[in-house]
């Protein structure tokens, strides 16, 4: 389902150093913030679930070596859509249509199963991802919610 | 940092262990809770292991990581490794990554 944008109502920034033990209040924030539009409960849980993975994402892959800075964005629309943009200045995505296969990973030895893209693709409207080898990554996500 | 908001507890009875896993599970708390329940694997040696997910709060894709990593272990140990309790959520997040055809899921509780 294509976000027919609305009017912008209401907007986040936030900044943090790509360590792990953010993942958890980068996912908790987007969702408490989300919560104006009054989404279901499973919707919120869909927006977290698409959050924590993309942020992982930036400190798995594109911060591997290092500890670099995750940017989130998240704008709230008067249609009752959201979109969050979660962005780094890390490694990049060589290919980003590889990428994001279901079970693609390039770090089997984490344990990293290959699904986080599938399962930001499943749980919200659509995923954009655009990104540079070397210059980092922006991927974001747009989802409507419809219950309440 | 070690912050971790992902628990478990164990019991082993009759060569099964079972591991109730509480709280979220994503990739920082995988990270250490999977080395704690292979070194209780690795001690206890149970023929089956059982990951009961009913007091998961919170699971991605990490966790899918975490159980397929234990179902390998118990693998390579001549076990196996099965699922109790999956919510909805999880069950979803399995079924995206075709994991339901590979790993049992115990029978539910009363």
């Amino acid at each position: 389902m294509k976000n027919d944008k609305g009017k912008l109502v209401n907007e986040i920034k936030l900044k943090m150093p790509s360590l792990s033990v953010n993942e958890s209040m980068a996912r908790s924030a987007v969702a408490a913030f989300c919560a104006q539009l009054d989404p279901s409960a499973t919707e919120i849980a869909d927006i977290k679930c698409a959050v924590s993975e993309a942020v992982t994402n930036c400190i798995v892959h594109a911060y591997r070596d290092r500890i670099g800075v995750v940017y989130i964005n998240v704008k709230l629309f008067d249609n009752r859509s959201v979109s969050v943009e979660i962005r780094d200045r890390g490694c990049g995505i060589e290919d980003v249509k590889q990428a994001r296969q279901p079970l693609f990973t390039t770090d089997a030895a984490n344990e990293r199963s290959g699904m986080g893209f599938t399962v930001m693709e499943s749980f919200c409207d659509s995923v954009r991802v655009r990104s540079k080898a070397g210059h980092g990554s922006s991927v974001t996500l747009i989802k409507k919610f419809e219950g309440r | 940092m070690t912050n971790r908001n992902c628990k478990f507890e164990s019991v082993i009875d009759s060569g099964v262990l079972t591991v109730a896993l509480r709280g979220e599970i994503d990739h920082h708390n995988a990270v250490s809770v999977r080395g704690e329940i292979d070194d209780l694997i690795c001690r206890e040696r149970p023929k089956k292991t059982v990951l009961d997910l009913g007091y998961i709060d919170f699971m991605d894709s990490s966790g899918l990581g975490l159980i397929m990593g234990r179902y390998a272990l118990m693998q390579r140990l001549g076990g196996e490794l099965t699922l109790k309790n999956p919510n909805e959520r999880i069950l979803k997040i399995f079924e995206l990554a075709g994991l339901g055809r590979i790993i049992k899921m115990e029978e539910k509780e009363q």
